[in-house]
C-alpha cells in the first residue's frame, strides 16, 4: 500500500523547492532555542532554573544533537520523497530523547536525590515540531492499518527500550515512578479495568439496546433523549451522585457488599463510565443498522431468512464497522474519564494526577497524564485501523 | 414541540430560582443529607459561581471559535492547501488528549487558578469547531459555487458572502459540541483553583454532602440542556434559511 508521492531524487528542481510545512517546522524548531532545554531544581515542588541547550548538556552531545536538528530542518525543508522525512524525523527524534536523559545525567548532582531534572518547554517545542513531521509524512504515506499499527508497536518498542536502558533514570519523571513503582502499576491495572470494563458491560448491554431501537421507532427517540441528558452531566458529578445509592444498595441488598459494591470505589466508577459509554453505543447501533442496504436485506428476506437471521447474518456484519466506531469513540473517551475516577476512590492514573496537583509537584502529575494520553491515543490508532479493516471486509465480502 | 418548550421555560426559570434564592429550596435538598449537615452551598454565591463558570466557557469557546475558523479558513484555501490534510490529523490526535490530561499539563506552565482551566477549555475545544468548519467549507454545492465565481465575485467576496453563510449552520453545530463539553469540563477546573460549579460538587465530594454535588451537577446539567437546546433551534432556523442539512438531525 506504500504510495511514493514524490517523484524519484534525480527531478533535482522538483525536491530542491522549498516545503511551506518545512518552513513552519523549521521556524518551531528555531523558536526551541529561545526558550530553556532543561529545568533544574533543588527539590521536587520549588520552581526551577531554566538552561538553555548547550548549558544543560555534554559539548559532545550537544554538538551530536545540534547536528541532527540541522539534519531535521534539512529534511522537512525540501521537498523530499514522504518515506525519507519520516526516517528523519523518527531518527531526530530518537536522538532528542536520548539527549534529554544525557542531559538529565549530567545535570544530577552526585549523592543528591532531592534535585530534579525535568525537560522545559524548548524541549516540548521541539518535540512537537518534530511530531509535525513525522504526521505530515504518515498522512501523505497513506498507510494501511497494518502497518499503522505496526509503527505504533514500533514505537512503543522503542519507548520500552529508551525506559528499560535506564538512559532516562535520572529525569524527574521516571523519580517520581521510581518512588512509587508498585503504587503505579497497582493503578495501570484499575486504570484499564475501569476502562475496559465499563466499555465491555457498555457493548453487551448498548448492543441490544440499539437493536431494539432500531425495530421499534417510539423507543428510539425517548431512549437517545435520556441517554443525551446522561451526557451533559458532568462527570465528577455523576461520580459523586451515584455514591448515595450505591452505599444504600451495599448496605440493604444482600450479598451486594460482598460482591464489592459501595459508595465509593470502584463500583461508582464503573456506573458512571457505563452511563457515559451507552449513548454513543447505542446511537452508533442505530445508525449502522439503518445503512445497511435496502436491496441487501431485501435479498436476505428473498432468501426465506428468518428475522433474527437476517439480524445476526447480514444486518449486524453489516453495520459492524459502525458500531466499532462507537466502541472507539468510547473507550478513548473513557480511557480520559476514568482519571476523574480518582475524586471518588476509584484508583487509575488519576491517583497521580489529583496527588501531583495537591502537592503541587508537577512531575507526579505527568506521572499520571502521560500514561492517560499515551494509551488514550493508543486506543485510538488500534481501533480505526481495526475500523477500516473490518469495513474493507464488508464491501469485499 | 410546544410540550418540550414549557418544560424547557419551567426548567430555566427553576434554575434561576434556584440561583437567586437558594434557600427556597432547602427542604428538597434537605433530603439528601444527614440532619447535622448543610443542605445548602453557601461557602460561595451560587449566581457568581455559575455566572463565573459560564464567563470563562464563554471566553474559552468563543477564542476556540475564532482560531479554528481561521485555521479551517486558511487551510481550504488554495494557499494553504497544502496544510490540510495534516491539520486534519492533528485534530484527529488531539481529540484522544483527555480533557483532565489538557488541563493537567496547563498547570506546570500557567501556575493554578483560571488561566490552565482557560486554555484546557481552549485547546480542547478547538477540534470540533475546526472539524465542522472544515466539514462546512468542503462539502458546498458545487453549482452554487460555480455561479459565485461566475457573477464574477472575488475570492473575499465568495468566502463572506456564499461559503460561510452556508457553513453557518455546520460551524455552529461545532461550536454547540465545544461548549457542551466546556461546561462539563471546567467543573474539573476547580480541582486547580478556578472558580467553577465544580467547586460545590468537590465540596460535597470532600465532606460527603450528596445535596452540594446535587446542586452543582444539576446547575451545570440544565446549563448544558438548555444551551445545546437553543443552539440547536438557532441551527435549524439557519439551516432552513440556508437549504441545507446539518449533522444536527441525523
Amino acid at each position: 500500500m506504500s504510495v511514493t508521492s514524490a517523484s524519484p531524487s534525480h527531478d533535482r528542481p522538483h525536491w530542491l523547492a522549498l516545503d511551506r510545512l518545512g518552513v513552519l517546522i523549521t521556524l518551531i524548531l528555531l523558536s526551541s532555542f529561545l526558550l530553556p532545554f532543561a529545568l533544574f531544581r533543588a527539590n521536587r515542588i520549588l520552581l526551577g532554573d531554566g538552561l538553555p541547550l548547550l548549558a544543560s548538556m555534554q559539548p559532545v552531545a550537544a554538538s551530536v544533537l545540534l547536528l541532527a536538528l540541522a539534519f531535521g530542518v534539512g529534511a522537512a525543508l525540501l521537498r523530499l520523497p514522504a518515506l525519507i522525512k519520516l526516517a528523519a524525523g523518527f531518527g531526530v527524534l530518537t536522538i532528542l530523547f536520548i539527549a534529554m536523559g544525557l542531559s538529565a545525567e549530567t545535570l544530577m548532582p552526585a549523592d543528591n536525590n532531592y534535585a530534579r531534572v525535568s525537560p522545559a518547554a524548548g524541549f516540548w517545542v521541539l518535540v512537537f515540531g518534530l511530531a509535525l513531521l513525522v504526521t505530515d509524512a504518515l498522512t501523505r504515506l497513506r498507510l494501511g492499518p497494518w502497518t499503522r499499527i505496526g509503527i505504533l508497536l514500533g514505537v512503543c518498542g522503542a519507548f520500552w527500550a529508551l525506559l528499560w536502558s535506564g538512559l532516562w533514570n535520572e529525569l524527574s519523571i521516571l523519580k517520581e515512578y521510581a518512588n512509587r513503582a508498585p503504587a503505579f502499576w497497582n493503578e495501570a491495572r484499575t486504570h484499564l479495568l475501569l476502562a475496559f470494563g465499563s466499555v465491555a458491560i457498555a457493548a453487551i448491554v448498548g448492543i441490544p439496546l440499539g437493536i431494539l431501537c432500531y425495530r421499534v421507532r417510539p423507543v428510539r427517540a425517548a431512549l437517545l433523549n435520556i441517554l443525551n441528558i446522561v451526557q451533559t452531566i458532568p462527570s465528577i458529578a455523576l461520580f459523586g451522585l451515584l455514591i448515595a445509592p450505591l452505599a444504600w444498595v451495599a448496605a440493604n441488598v444482600p450479598g451486594a457488599k460482598a460482591s464489592g459494591i459501595s459508595g465509593i470505589g470502584v463500583a461508582p466508577a464503573v456506573v458512571a463510565l457505563f452511563a457515559y459509554s451507552l449513548l454513543p453505543i447505542v446511537s452508533n447501533t442505530v445508525v449502522g443498522l439503518l445503512g445497511v442496504s435496502a436491496p441487501a436485506v431485501d435479498a436476505a428476506r428473498g432468501m426465506g431468512m428468518t428475522w433474527l437471521q437476517r439480524l445476526v447474518q447480514v444486518e449486524l456484519p453489516l453495520a459492524f464497522p459502525v458500531i466499532l466506531t462507537g466502541i472507539r469513540i468510547v473507550l478513548v473517551q473513557n480511557i480520559g474519564l476514568t482519571t476523574i475516577a480518582a475524586l471518588i476512590g476509584g484508583g487509575g492514573f488519576g491517583v497521580f494526577v489529583f496527588q501531583g496537583i495537591g502537592q503541587t509537584a508537577m512531575d507526579l502529575v505527568l506521572l499520571g497524564a502521560v500514561p492517560t494520553v499515551v494509551l488514550a491515543f493508543a486506543a485510538a490508532v488500534v481501533l480505526d485501523a481495526f475500523v477500516e479493516l473490518t469495513s474493507r471486509g464488508g464491501r469485499r465480502a | 414541540m410546544k410540550p418540550g418548550l414549557l418544560l424547557r421555560v419551567f426548567a430555566l426559570a427553576l434554575l434561576i430560582v434556584l440561583l437567586v434564592a437558594p434557600q427556597a429550596f432547602r427542604d428538597f435538598f434537605a433530603l439528601f443529607v444527614r440532619p447535622t449537615q448543610p443542605p445548602i452551598y453557601t461557602q460561595g454565591n451560587l449566581l457568581d459561581i455559575t455566572l463565573s463558570h459560564l464567563m470563562i466557557v464563554a471566553i474559552a469557546i468563543g477564542l476556540s471559535t475564532m482560531v479554528a475558523v481561521s485555521l479551517a479558513i486558511l487551510v481550504t484555501r488554495p494557499f494553504g492547501a497544502e496544510f490540510l490534510p495534516l491539520s486534519r490529523a492533528i485534530a484527529n490526535v488531539g481529540q484522544t488528549f483527555p480533557p483532565v490530561a489538557v488541563l493537567a499539563l496547563a498547570v506546570p506552565m500557567l501556575g493554578f487558578g483560571t488561566a490552565p482551566t482557560l486554555v484546557a477549555l481552549f485547546l480542547y475545544g478547538l477540534l470540533p469547531i475546526f472539524e465542522n468548519t472544515l466539514t462546512g467549507l468542503t462539502t458546498l454545492p458545487e453549482d452554487v459555487m460555480e455561479a459565485s465565481r461566475g457573477v464574477g465575485m472575488t475570492g473575499w467576496q465568495r468566502l463572506t458572502q456564499v461559503e460561510l453563510p452556508l457553513a453557518l449552520p455546520i460551524i455552529l453545530a461545532g461550536i454547540r459540541l465545544s461548549t457542551v463539553i466546556a461546561l462539563a469540563t471546567a467543573t474539573i477546573g476547580s480541582t486547580v483553583a478556578a472558580r467553577t460549579l465544580g467547586e460545590v460538587i468537590i465540596a460535597g465530594l470532600t465532606t460527603g454532602n450528596t445535596a452540594f454535588v446535587l446542586q452543582g451537577g444539576l446547575i451545570v446539567g440544565v446549563l448544558a440542556v438548555l444551551i445545546y437546546d437553543s443552539l440547536s433551534a438557532l441551527e435549524k432556523w439557519l439551516a432552513r434559511r440556508t437549504g441545507r442539512l446539518t449533522r444536527a438531525d441525523a
